[in-house]
């Protein structure tokens, strides 16, 4: 037990982090070190990505020609679920909100550690082994899930999908479903209680009040999906009728309460990422974010609305009432060019230094915006019924969760590896991965949306020469192989790193936010020393004294803060 | 604490205000009293963080010309490492698996969910490393 002795403005000698406390894999397993367990999270979730991206490469192959067979229909299908239910559970959420929010926040607002420490370790704990809970229904009788990551009613029911397998997808949603309750209380509570002197809420960073955002997110959806799983499971097994109708239940239920979490669920992977880009940006383009409020205020008009657009799922249920939940989910659309928007102001102008970070970032500026138009497509009704479960919709969402997941996580992950590490990531090889990760994902998902307009069904094993889609699918299939060898040169840069590393130093890009102004990495409980926090850039203020956002007393003690220029 | 109880406010108001425009125009009591549990959990911390900035001068980081000397003393207690959120961890993965594969891992992943609480909380309260 350490009480961390408050923010001294003295410097001392860093101790390193590594020197603190035990060891190996006695560190690992008892670690409540808030940096330890980001990392822990950021390379557990990278490895669910792997494994999800692989089983992706299985359901593309299978997909190469007509009438496919390298999987049986029962194994495509369980794929095709396990595949879905990893990249958005175990990786795209827990890669940002687990490892990135867990490893950033404490240090941008200028905290020692979490608000809850103890928390914060079995948070990753439950995720681990939902994630590994999930896995093992690939090894029991039956199989693993086959019913789709919206597992829905009736086809989840015992009847339909018998065995064991199904019931540990269930009890792996629900430890996974808890772990993100417990890492949005602790993100929630830091950010409300440990920031440090002069960090009001209007000077966090974007990134934080996303990942705050996010946690007030997760609180309102995940225990509607952790009841909703605790329903199919009585459903399945002790005898109720929640969604069968037989019993007097209804399976259109099940659909209102999955997606009453899965909307929100959309926004809860995607703020975080929001935020990494909103951080890059500004230092790479070496001005301050343009609209820093605008961009807050529409973050929270996202996450209101985003509650109540749940049906937009359900249009060809007809039992839905269209024109509110189109509304609502046209009106989502403006917060959210408000972001867009934002971010291209703040490049405009900029002196934009093309490094790794900002080249990913851009990345996902490009694929989130087209996705995002297709989006807006489908919030029209009649469009979302001529489409409904084709691969149109199946473009759509990759386009707008995997290509932010994955081109602004990987813009996180370089921007502030120097800052987990104290090493650089070699330039090269970053700018040879994104270009190939860039056209090939583009590849893989621009035919999907011709293929679905064309009427090819989702979730389907096998389909004919005389549906007129077999080139579009080689395309796809070609450029999801790419997108799996961008990852290799990942690997390779990060091994190069490993073996042959490169001293980062404190501040590499020049970044503008807390993180910045302690050692990389970090000392144990963070800082020896804090800059005064008189803006949204103390770190920038600090080392550009003469671009400083604000103003200062003949004596140069910080006065008042000025609109950033 | 003025922002944070304001975050959270506009957020229940919000929904609240789509829950009466909801009930009213689909007539559908499902989603109504969804939109209405999600209004409660926006207006809950709300009225607690009301409640507290009430009662609470601001705080050094709620005001712009605070300096870090204003905050000097003890952060908080913060454990630097415990075997025990591991053990409740693996006692819930336990507990969990009784569901799919019978009672009997639940027998030993209670076991460890008592003894890692229990063990937790004591820890705690002696304040001393483990």
């Amino acid at each position: 037990m350490t009480i961390a002795e408050e923010r001294s403005e003295l410097a001392h000698e860093p101790e390193a982090d590594a020197q603190h406390g035990p060891t190996g894999i006695y560190k690992w397993l008892t670690s409540t070190d808030h940096k330890v367990i980001g990392k822990n999270y950021m390379y557990t979730s990278l490895v669910f990505l792997m494994i999800a991206g692989a089983m992706a490469m299985i359901i593309r192959a299978q997909l190469v020609q007509p009438n496919g067979h390298i999987v049986s229909q029962q194994m495509y299908n369980e794929l095709f679920t396990i595949h879905g239910s990893m990249m958005l559970y175990l990786f795209a959420g827990p890669f940002a909100f687990g490892g990135f929010a867990n490893f950033i926040l404490p240090l941008q607002i200028g905290a020692p550690d979490m608000a809850f420490p103890r928390l914060n370790a079995l948070s990753y704990w439950l995720y681990l082994t939902g994630g590994t809970t999930m896995l093992m229904g690939f090894f029991v009788n039956g199989g693993a899930a086959a019913f789709g990551w919206v597992s829905y009613a009736p086809l989840s029911s015992y009847t339909y999908s018998p065995g064991p397998g199904p019931d540990l997808w269930i009890v792996a949603i629900i430890l996974t479903g808890f772990s993100g309750i417990f890492t949005a209380v602790n993100l929630v509570t830091t950010a409300f209680y440990l920031r440090a002197p002069g960090m009001t809420m209007f000077r966090m960073p974007i990134f934080t009040w996303n990942m705050v955002v996010t946690g007030i997110l997760i609180l309102i959806a995940f225990p509607i999906l952790t009841a909703a799983m605790v329903m199919l499971y009585a459903d399945r097994h002790l005898g109720t009728h929640f969604f069968t109708v037989a019993g007097g239940g209804s399976p259109v239920m099940w659909q209102n309460l999955f997606w009453f979490f899965g909307h929100p669920e959309v926004y809860i992977l995607a703020l975080p990422y929001f935020g990494i880009a909103s951080e890059i940006f500004p230092v790479f383009a070496k001005k301050p974010i343009f609209g820093y409020k605008g961009l807050v205020f529409a973050t929270l008009a996202i996450a209101g609305l985003s509650t109540g657009v749940w049906a937009h799922h359900m249009y060809t249920t007809g039992t839905v009432l269209l024109p509110f939940f189109a509304a609502l989910s046209l009106l989502i659309a403006v917060p959210t060019g408000i972001k867009v928007f934002t971010w291209i102001g703040t490049l405009w102008g900029g002196n934009l230094q093309f490094r790794v970070p900002l080249l990913f970032a851009l990345g996902f500026l490009v694929t989130f915006t087209m996705g995002g138009f297709s989006g807006v497509m489908l919030a029209s009704p009649p469009f979302d019924f001529a489409v409904h479960d084709t691969y149109f919709v199946v473009a759509h969402f990759h386009q707008v969760l995997a290509g932010t997941a994955i081109f602004a996580g990987f813009a996180g992950f370089y921007y502030w590896y120097p800052k987990l590490t104290g090493r650089m990531m070699r330039e090269g090889l970053g700018k040879l991965q994104f270009w190939i990760a860039f056209i090939a994902f583009n590849m893989t998902f621009i035919p999907q949306y011709l293929a679905g307009l064309r009427g090819m069904p989702r979730r389907i094993p096998v389909y004919l020469v005389s549906d007129h889609v077999t080139f579009l699918n080689q395309v796809s299939s070609v450029g999801a192989f790419l997108t799996g060898f961008s990852f290799l040169i990942w690997l390779l840069n990060l091994w190069i790193s490993w073996r042959r590393p490169i001293p980062a130093g404190d501040n590499p890009w020049d970044g503008h936010t807390l993180e910045w102004a302690t050692s990389s990495p970090p000392p144990h409980h963070n800082f020896t020393s804090l800059p005064p926090i008189r803006s949204q850039r103390p770190v920038w203020d600090k080392n550009h004294p003469e671009y400083a956002d604000y103003t200062t007393d003949h004596d140069g003690t910080p006065k008042k803060e000025v609109e950033p220029r | 604490m003025k922002v944070e109880y304001r975050v959270y406010l506009g957020i229940g108001i919000f929904v609240l205000i789509v829950t009466v425009v909801y009930f009213f125009w689909a007539k559908e009591y499902g989603g109504a009293m969804m939109l209405f549990g999600t209004a409660g959990l926006g207006l809950l911390p709300a009225l607690y963080l009301g409640w507290w900035k009430r009662r609470m001068e601001p705080r050094p980081e709620d005001v712009e010309e605070a300096t870090v000397a204003e905050n000097r003393g003890a952060v908080g207690a913060f454990p630097d490492h415990t075997i025990f959120p591991f053990v409740l961890g693996i006692g819930a993965f336990l507990t969990a698996l009784s569901l799919v594969f019978g009672p009997s891992t639940a027998v030993i992943g209670l076991a460890l969910i008592v003894f890692a609480a229990t063990s937790a909380t004591l820890e705690s309260r002696r304040g001393g490393t483990v």
